[in-house]
C-alpha cells in the first residue's frame, strides 16, 4: 500500500481522481501478503469483490464488514459453524446505506463466533492475530475489523458493539472505534445478540474517517423499531469545533488497583492534553461501576440464549442428520455451536428459568437502572468521560481462554456503556514500553456523538499517534 | 447454587457430550458465584431497565408488501420439498 492512500478520507479523494479500481487492486495484494499471518478475513476472495452500482460520495472506495451484518448473496457465518453456507437472501440497513454511498463490499471480518468474546480467539475459523504482536489477540470480538484497519488490509471497516466489542479491538490494534448511542444505527440485519445493547459501528484509522462513515451510517429506519427517530447531524463539522470550555471527567472507578501502569499513565497523560488545549478536567464518580460485568453477563446472556434459539437447522445454515426432529434440534445446536456460544446459552437459560428470574434477571435489570443514573448523574458535571478502554495492553493468545471469568473481565471499562446506551470511542493514547497500542475512551451523553468528535479529533491532532503503523 | 446441567442443557436443546459437561458446569458455577455480588446492592425501590430509550409503542401502517424471496430462503434450505421446509418426522406412530 505505499503508493496507494491509506485513510478514508485519502482514498476518497483518490478514487474521486483516478478510480477506486487501483485501489481494490492494491488492498487486494495486501490482503494476500499478509492475511496469512493476521487472520483478519473469514472471506476475502479478489474475485468476490462487490463493486457499487451507484456514484456516492464514496466512489467505490473498498470498505470491510464484521461477518455477523447480512450482505445480500454473500455468505455470513457469525463465525460459527451452525451459519456455515448461510447466504443472507438480504442486506442490512447498514449494506444498503454503503452501497448507496457508492462503496465497495470488500470482504467479511473474523469475529468471535456470535461476538462472543474479548479476544477473537472462539472463531470457528480460527483466532485472528493482534498486528502489533502476532503472539497477542487483537481483542474481540471486532477483531477482524480492527486487525484488518490496522494492517492497512482495509481501508475502513464495520463492526458490532454490545459489550466493548469495538472499542476493545480498537484499542489493542491501535485505531479509532465508535460504538454509536443504541438507537442511533439500525440493526436490521445484525445478527442479534443482546438485542438492547447492540450497535453497528466504524473502525477506521483517524477520527475524521469515522465521522465520515457515521454520516453514511446513522439514522432512523423503520425496519428497526428501536432505530432512533432524531436528525442526523453532519458529524465531520464537529471536528472543526475547538476544545477550549469543555468539561471532561476522570470517573475514579475507572483507574483503579491492579491496573496496568502504562495504560494508567497514557490516560492520564491525555487528561494533561486536554488541559492544556483549554478543557476543563474534574473528578466525577460512577459509583455502581463495579457491578457491570455481573450485570451484563445476566441480562445480555438471557439476551442472548432466547436470540439464538432460532438456530434450529431448519431453515438454513448447518444441519445434524437424526431420526426424529428433537434429536436434529439437539444435535445441530451440539455440534454447531462452540464452547463459549454454549456457555453463554446455557447460563442465559438457566437466569430466565422458572424460580431464578426474579433473583437473576430481574435484580440485574434493577442494577442496570443504577448504573444508567450513575451516568445521568455524571453528565450533569461534565460533557466527556474519559477513561482506559481496558485494564491492560493487549495479551497473549490462549492466556485467558481456560477462565471465562477473567476474560469476562477484561470488558469492565467498556460494558458500562453498553448498559447505558452512552456512545462511546475508542482511540490510541500512546504505546507501552515494548511497542503495543494502548486506548483511552471517551463517553457522551445519548446522541452527543459529535461532543466526542469533536474532542477525539483535538486530542488525535495535538499527539498523530495514528501515524505509527504495525511492521507486518 | 446447584443446578443439574443436564436439566439446563435440555431446556436450551444442547445435548452436551460427556466430557464437556464437568467444565460448563464448574464455569457455569464460578460465574453464577461472582454475579452473587449483587445481592449486595440495595434495589428496593428501583424500576428494572429493559430498554434504555424508553421507547413507546412503534406503529406503522398494515400494508402488504411482496418481498418475493421465497426461492431465495428455500435455496439455503438444507432439506425441501416443493415449497416447504423438510424435516425428520415429528408424529410417531401408533
Amino acid at each position: 500500500m505505499s503508493d496507494c492512500p491509506h485513510t478514508l478520507k485519502e482514498a476518497i479523494t483518490f478514487a474521486h481522481e483516478q478510480g477506486s479500481e487501483e485501489l481494490i487492486k492494491s488492498l487486494s495484494k495486501r490482503v494476500q501478503e499478509v492475511d496469512g499471518k493476521t487472520n483478519a478475513y473469514i472471506n476475502f476472495d479478489p474475485a468476490r469483490v462487490d463493486r457499487p452500482k451507484k456514484h456516492g460520495l464514496l466512489r467505490g472506495v473498498p470498505i470491510s464488514i464484521k461477518d455477523n451484518i447480512c450482505t445480500r448473496g454473500w455468505e455470513t457465518t457469525c463465525a460459527s459453524k451452525i451459519l456455515k453456507g448461510y447466504i443472507p437472501p438480504y442486506d442490512a440497513t447498514v449494506i444498503e446505506r454503503l452501497r448507496e454511498a457508492g462503496a465497495t463490499l470488500f470482504g467479511k471480518c473474523n469475529m468471535d463466533e456470535f461476538a462472543f468474546g474479548s479476544s477473537t480467539e472462539t472463531s470457528a475459523f480460527g483466532p485472528t492475530r493482534n498486528p502489533w504482536d502476532l503472539e497477542r489477540v487483537p481483542g474481540g470480538s471486532s477483531g477482524g475489523s480492527a486487525a484488518a484497519v490496522a494492517a492497512d488490509e482495509a481501508i475502513a471497516a464495520l463492526g458490532s458493539d454490545t459489550g466493548g466489542s469495538i472499542r476493545l479491538p480498537a484499542a489493542f490494534c491501535g485505531v479509532v472505534g465508535l460504538k454509536p448511542t443504541y438507537g442511533r444505527v439500525s440493526r436490521y440485519g445484525l445478527v442479534a445478540f443482546g438485542s438492547s445493547f447492540d450497535q453497528i459501528g466504524p473502525i477506521t484509522k483517524t477520527v475524521e474517517d469515522c465521522a465520515i462513515m457515521m454520516n453514511i451510517l446513522a439514522g432512523h429506519d423503520e425496519r428497526d423499531s428501536t432505530s432512533a427517530n432524531l436528525p442526523v447531524p453532519d458529524y465531520t463539522q464537529a471536528l472543526k469545533r475547538p476544545v477550549k470550555g469543555l468539561r471532561i471527567g476522570l470517573p475514579k472507578e475507572y483507574f483503579v488497583k491492579g491496573m496496568d501502569s502504562e495504560v494508567d499513565h497514557a490516560v492520564r497523560e491525555a487528561a494533561e492534553v486536554y488541559q492544556k488545549l483549554g478543557a476543563q478536567i474534574k473528578e466525577v464518580s460512577l459509583p455502581h461501576t463495579s457491578h457491570s460485568v455481573a450485570v451484563y453477563y445476566i441480562v445480555a446472556v438471557a439476551e442472548a440464549s432466547s436470540n439464538l434459539g432460532r438456530f434450529d437447522g431448519v431453515e438454513y445454515g448447518f444441519r445434524a442428520d437424526a431420526k426424529t426432529l428433537r434429536d436434529m434440534y439437539f444435535e445441530t445446536r451440539d455440534l454447531g455451536f462452540g464452547q463459549e456460544a454454549k456457555r453463554r446459552i446455557l447460563l442465559g437459560t438457566f437466569v430466565l428459568s422458572a424460580g431464578y428470574y426474579e433473583a437473576y434477571y430481574r435484580k440485574g435489570q434493577k442494577v442496570r437502572t443504577l448504573i444508567r443514573q450513575d451516568f445521568d448523574q455524571a453528565f450533569k458535571e461534565v460533557d466527556l468521560l474519559l477513561t482506559p478502554v481496558a485494564p491492560t495492553p493487549p495479551f497473549k493468545l490462549g492466556e485467558k481462554m481456560t477462565d471465562p471469568l477473567t476474560m469476562y473481565l477484561s470488558d469492565i471499562f467498556t460494558i458500562s456503556v453498553n448498559l447505558a446506551g452512552v456512545p462511546a470511542m475508542a482511540l490510541p493514547a500512546g504505546f507501552t514500553r515494548s511497542g503495543l497500542p494502548i486506548g483511552m475512551q471517551l463517553i457522551a451523553r445519548p446522541f452527543a456523538e459529535e461532543a466526542i468528535f469533536q474532542a477525539a479529533h483535538a486530542y488525535e491532532q495535538e499527539t498523530q499517534w495514528f501515524k505509527h503503523k504495525p511492521k507486518i | 447454587m446447584s443446578f443439574e446441567i443436564e436439566q439446563i442443557a435440555e431446556l436450551a436443546r444442547l445435548s452436551l457430550r460427556p466430557e464437556e459437561k464437568g467444565k460448563l458446569k464448574k464455569d457455569l458455577e464460578s460465574i453464577l458465584a461472582y454475579v452473587e455480588q449483587l445481592k449486595s446492592v440495595p434495589t428496593d425501590h428501583v424500576e428494572p431497565t429493559s430498554h434504555v430509550l424508553n421507547l413507546e409503542n412503534v406503529f406503522r401502517e398494515d400494508k402488504i408488501i411482496s418481498s418475493e424471496v421465497r426461492e431465495e430462503v428455500l435455496k439455503h434450505a438444507p432439506h425441501r420439498e416443493g415449497n416447504f421446509f423438510k424435516v425428520p418426522k415429528v408424529i410417531e406412530q401408533q
